[in-house]
């Protein structure tokens, strides 16, 4: 009988100094099939998927193409199995043409002088053959998120790859795009190529996966087909327990205009267009204000924008009645502006700087932590402990911690830990609970409604639908830089949210 | 005039391929501040060469003979960077920097150990190659044409060629953008990286001995090679990574530092009166504007001056 | 027990430093050593030897301390130009430019010292301002125009090195390269000796720049480890972004910065050519290698302020200790060639350390394994 499976990963165990990465995990893929690949963060999805694709040596454990066992060195003896990848950051040259890319590592070439005509033809027929629109021709820094992704995909099909990995493929991308790729996910099936798809999103799962591999903190799990699961059955797979996905809150009960925005417009850095256009809007005290939309409409240009990150082409922000548009950051916080950052390692914290240097990044010229020019390192540290213990953030040393040696959920605790203790008036929560598991996760939207309960303003920005959902009192959308819609979150549903976020409806039509 | 451009065209010459050498080094991706130290040691080999090769040599041999031990010399002395920058991740800066002491330091070391012990009452740093030389120039009319200008033109053309027309171009500057996007594809950085290095060491090593025989017939190791790698990095910047651009940019500052020689030819310029100093300052204040109106806007290698650690891809 | 103690000591980042300094001054001397056999193997252990001795290489006390005196004279610029380096690389930026600063500071001061006949203070703070304004050029383009600073710093070496060059024109003879003689010619511009002079027999170049460059560096650890502005300034130079959004103003730090690191270098010329000991030669065709030896001594020095004080008198003591060499064997530069070896070898310093911890990381694993199954 034929071996059905195109790749078999049998009983994987890989150890990193002080944990399992990958306890004794089988995972076997069948031809043609698209399997989904579930987990949390830190389940052990990439520590898999990196010693499929030669990155990482397994202690225990074999693999097998179309049944035979073979050794995965590096990268090369992965392609050279017929294995590709799109990783989640795209391994793109972004000065190159898209058909640079695309050849790179396998360039056509007679004596060393490269033979593009040859390439091109193949790479139009392929994204002909495929629905992969892309100019060849095109400067990867020059297209869109979509565009690059599908590149990528190219860059597989081009080395005539039979197993495709897809890492958290739908992150960057908009429903549309999203569309396409499951799309074009069922049209790379259908011509016999096996796919893994890693996601933590059930609903894309359920759409386009035939089977799905659970794991959960470095162990295997199971394997169910799609078809006779649920949504449920598979969230309880994946945490171990089950999930209420509702965040628990009372009535909102909104006070005073806390930030009031007029006509706020942000230049963009990427393109010549104004990322942000003409954006009005009001945060009442005791009323979480939630800015949905997905990635790349605005968002980051918005919030830099109204903390003082980037100056403003136009319009104004008072905060407390008092006019900031042009204020220095400094000034801003005083006033009582907090801000939980987008990326936590490049503005959130000083990864060489310890826990407890990190917890007074916003404070250390209080009278408290400084006096006449020299640090009170005496307060610094009892300050630090108070916080660590109030807000149950875990180090290996306590306050001298390095915050580069800190789990990314511990990293987000005390950076949450330290703008709210700060006691704002007004907090502004980008994306707080990026990239952390279900039980920080729940911990983080507590927290924030607990601010809103105590009389503050919040203001959140997030792309998750769940928690634009369930934590906020009032839904702005924001589309390609303008407020394009306000919803009141118990009167809509995550489908009309939905096509308010890809542009599909506006107010007023 | 003709005295002009010719110091131009051998100024040029020298920063050309003192440029094209950091170039590559830098579109791989490992920042060369070392040039300096690299040129000082291609030098020294070629003046050895040129001191222990017979005088019956034939010209075209001593040619071939002494390009190719600055070549190689300059190449062996970049190795210091390579693995340092590469398989160590050393600062770059730093180890930039101590090769240049260490050239001047360890070629005087040398040249002196040699001489004194020729004659144990020479204690000078300085080698002489006033027949050696001679190989180097055509004289056509009153315009020495050094073969080294040529050699420059040559390796401009190869240089050019190889970086946007091969496959080892479009590898070594992936290398520089994004190593993790090279690697992914198979491709080793590392390799790449002491491919450039080593490149930019051969070019440097020629550089180092175009720049002692331009003007003059024995060389005092002492002296290093007063500066010019670090105005060959300037030209580098000022040409955008881009080979004819760095052409032209050392043509230009070819230029300046040749008006600060025979300036006083000029009736027009010595009657101005400017101090040659300034005509040395003119090359590194130009770029130093230049600078300071393109940097935003800078095309410098993305990855340039970061250690690639294949464990954190 | 004993051996868990070891293991801590081993894990402390100053012990790390400490070791990985000696190992670069022996790879160092080692090398130069093999250099000196390659050379001439008679003299080759003598030879490396009078390096090391140094002044030692004299039975008399007396003459000891003069030459001891001699090797301080030019350790305390030294010390202020690798106080410079380190304290722009805690903020994060390589400044290689502390040799054009030490250039402008020594322009300054000697042109304020000769030509305007200004006390020795007056010149001081003039050397101060002179490298402090170009350290703030380089600041400001890094600032403003996202120049890196290790290419503007190039750059104003050889604009600074000629502008002084032609400066300096206007107080020297003109058969002579040399500038006049500081004593001779403005006795109240030499840096007072506070009785130094006495203390080292009678070398009267041992001044009061030789504590104040201790005490000076003693202040930029107080500042670096102790106060807010330290505080700013390394979270500026450890993450310019965080730096910004916790409202710190990581412009003017960087330029602060680099004005305070010019100054450093600025201050350092000026109690090297004002205490008189050399003249300043207005036809050198090269920057002082005065400044990349700060480079050097920073990096040997752990990049601790007070790490630089031992660091910088070892490169000195050995930089003198080459003058002493036998020329009709050796050349004086051998001394040069040793320590940037040193240099050289300090790129490693950073692997060093990391190869040390991750022995230390796999023993505790090992340990704690057998540990387990001894338990069970």
């Amino acid at each position: 009988m034929e071996n059905q499976y195109a790749i078999e990963m049998l009983n994987i165990t890989k150890r990193f100094p002080g944990i399992v990465a990958n306890d004794n995990i089988t995972l076997q893929l069948r031809k043609g099939e698209i399997h989904a690949l579930l987990g949390e963060n830190g389940a052990g999805k990439s520590t898999l998927m990196s010693v499929l694709f030669g990155l990482y040596q397994a202690e225990e454990g074999v693999i097998k193409k179309d049944g035979n066992e073979v050794s995965i060195k590096d990268p090369n003896d992965a392609n050279a199995l017929g294995i590709g990848m799109v990783h989640q950051h795209f391994k793109l040259v972004e000065c190159f043409t898209v058909l640079d890319n695309i050849i790179l590592g396998v360039e056509p070439n007679k004596m060393g002088f490269l033979q593009k005509k040859e390439a091109r033809r193949k790479v139009l027929e392929l994204s002909q053959r495929y629905g992969l629109h892309v100019d060849p021709d095109a400067k990867i820094e020059d297209i869109t998120v979509g565009m690059q992704q599908r590149t990528e995909i190219l860059k597989m099909l081009y080395r005539e790859n039979e197993i495709l990995i897809f890492d958290e493929p739908t992150a960057v991308l908009t429903p549309q795009e999203i569309d396409e790729l499951m799309n074009i996910m069922r049209n790379l099936a259908a011509e016999g190529k096996s796919i893994l798809f890693i996601s933590h999103k059930l609903a894309e799962i359920m759409a386009v996966a035939d089977r799905c591999t659970v794991l959960r903190k470095g162990k295997y799990i199971g394997t169910v087909e799609t078809a006779e699961t649920t949504m449920e059955a598979l969230s309880a797979m994946m945490v171990g327990r089950d999930v209420n996905f509702h965040v628990d809150k009372q009535e909102s009960n909104p006070g005073d205009v806390i930030l009031k925005i007029e006509n706020m417009t942000v230049a963009s850095k990427v393109h010549k267009n104004n990322a942000v256009k003409n954006v009005s809007l009001e945060v009442r005290a005791g009323e979480i204000v939630c800015i949905a939309g997905i990635d790349g409409n605005g968002q980051t240009e918005f919030v830099h924008g109204l903390t003082g990150l980037e100056k403003l082409v136009s319009g104004k922000i008072t905060l407390m009645g008092e006019e900031v548009t042009k204020a220095p950051i400094r000034r801003r916080s005083l006033l009582g502006m907090s801000h939980i950052p987008e990326d936590r390692h490049k503005h959130g914290l000083v990864l060489d700087y310890s826990l407890e240097d990190n917890i007074v990044l916003q404070r250390y010229f209080e009278p408290e932590f400084t006096k006449s020019g020299f640090l009170r390192r005496k307060n610094i540290r009892s300050y630090a402990e108070k916080l660590i213990e109030q807000y149950d953030i875990r180090s290996g040393q306590g306050p001298v911690t390095m915050a580069r040696s800190m789990s990314g959920g511990n990293q987000q605790k005390a950076i949450v830990a330290r703008e709210i203790d700060k006691d704002p008036k007004l907090l502004i929560a980008v994306q707080p609970t990026r990239g952390l598991d279900v039980g920080a996760i729940e911990y983080i939207h507590k927290q924030i409604v607990a601010e809103r309960d105590a009389g503050k303003a919040v203001l959140l920005v997030s792309l998750e639908l769940d928690e634009v959902m369930d934590v906020s009192d009032r839904i702005l959308v924001m589309y390609e830089g303008e407020i394009v819609g306000e919803l009141d979150p118990k009167q809509t549903t995550p489908e009309e949210l939905g096509l308010y976020m890809a542009g599909a409806k506006r107010e007023g039509e | 005039m003709i005295l002009l451009l010719q110091y131009m065209l051998i100024f040029a010459s020298v920063l050309l391929l003192v440029a094209l050498g950091g170039c590559f080094s830098e579109r791989s991706g490992v920042i060369n501040i070392g040039l300096e130290g690299i040129m000082v040691f291609g030098a020294l080999g070629g003046a050895l060469t040129m001191k222990y090769l017979p005088e019956a040599t034939t010209p075209w041999l001593l040619i071939l003979l002494v390009v190719l031990s600055a070549m190689l010399v300059g190449m062996l002395y970049s190795l210091l960077l390579a693995v340092a920058a590469i398989n160590f991740k050393a600062d770059q800066t730093l180890i930039g920097t101590a090769m240049n002491l260490l050239g001047t330091a360890a070629a005087t070391v040398m040249v002196k150990a040699i001489n004194t012990a020729e004659n144990p009452d020479n204690v000078s740093s300085t080698i002489q190659y006033i027949n050696a030389k001679k190989a180097f120039i055509v004289n056509i009319g009153g315009f020495e044409f050094n073969w080294f200008m040529l050699l420059a033109l040559i390796l401009l053309i190869i240089s050019y060629v190889l970086l946007n027309k091969t496959k080892f171009g479009l590898r070594l500057q992936a290398c520089g953008e994004h190593p993790q996007a090279a690697d992914s594809v198979g491709i080793n950085v590392y390799k790449m990286r002491y491919a450039g290095v080593m490149i930019s060491g051969i070019l440097g090593g020629i550089g180092g001995l175009v720049y002692i025989t331009a003007g003059v017939s024995e060389w005092k190791f002492e002296n290093g090679v007063a500066g010019f790698g670090f105005l060959a990095l300037a030209v580098m910047i000022f040409g955008q990574w881009k080979p004819l651009r760095i052409a032209l940019a050392a043509l230009l500052f070819g230029l300046f530092r040749s008006l600060s020689n025979v300036y006083t030819g000029f009736d027009f310029l010595s009657s101005l009166n400017i101090p040659s100093n300034v005509y040395n300052m003119l090359p590194y204040i130009i770029s130093l504007a230049v600078l300071a109106f393109t940097s935003k806007s800078s095309r410098a290698p993305k990855a340039e001056g970061i250690p690639y650690d294949k464990g954190s891809r | 027990m004993e051996a868990k103690k070891r293991t801590s000591l081993l894990r402390k980042p100053g012990v790390q430093t400490l070791l990985a300094s000696l190992l670069c001054i022996l790879l160092g001397l080692l090398i130069g050593y093999i250099a000196l056999l390659i050379i001439n193997p008679a003299g080759a252990g003598d030879a490396i030897l009078v390096v090391i001795k140094n002044f030692f290489k004299y039975s008399a006390p007396a003459a000891q301390l003069k030459y001891l005196g001699n090797t301080l004279v030019k350790t305390a610029p030294l010390l202020m130009c690798s106080l410079s380096v380190l304290f722009a690389y805690k903020v994060g930026l390589f400044n290689i430019g502390a040799a054009g600063q030490y250039v402008a500071g020594a322009g300054a001061s000697l042109y304020l010292a000769l030509a305007l006949k200004m006390p020795w203070y007056v010149c001081l703070l003039a050397a101060m301002l002179a490298g402090a304004l170009l350290g703030s050029i380089s600041g400001l383009l890094k600032a403003y125009c996202n120049v890196n600073e290790v290419i503007s710093c190039i750059m104003l070496n050889w604009i600074t090195l000629y502008l002084v060059n032609m400066l300096l024109t206007a107080v020297k003879d003109p058969t002579s390269p040399y500038t006049f003689n500081l004593a001779a010619t403005n006795s109240a511009a030499v840096l007072p000796t506070l009785g130094l002079d006495t203390l080292f027999t009678k070398n009267r170049y041992v001044t009061l720049a030789i504590p104040l460059a201790i005490l000076i560096a003693i202040a930029i650890w107080v500042l670096l480890n102790k106060t807010k502005l330290g505080y700013e300034l390394k979270a500026t130079g450890l993450n310019k972004h965080a730096a910004k959004y916790s409202g710190m103003k990581e412009k003017s730090n960087l330029i602060l910065t680099m004005a305070i690191a010019g100054a450093l270098a600025g201050i350092g010329a000026a109690m090297y050519f004002l205490s008189g000991f050399e003249e300043w030669s207005c036809t050198q065709s090269s920057v002082p290698a005065m400044g990349f030896n700060g480079i050097a001594a920073a990096f040997l020095g752990g990049l601790n302020p007070i790490g630089s004080i031992f660091s910088s008198f070892f490169i000195q003591h050995i930089t003198n200790g080459g003058s002493f060499v036998d020329k009709t064997m050796y050349s004086s530069q051998i001394s040069d060639f040793i320590s940037s070896v040193i240099i050289y070898l300090c790129g490693f310093v950073l692997f060093f350390r990391q190869s040390i911890n991750r022995g230390l990381d796999r023993r505790d694993d090992r340990l704690a394994n057998a540990g387990k199954e001894g338990k069970a």
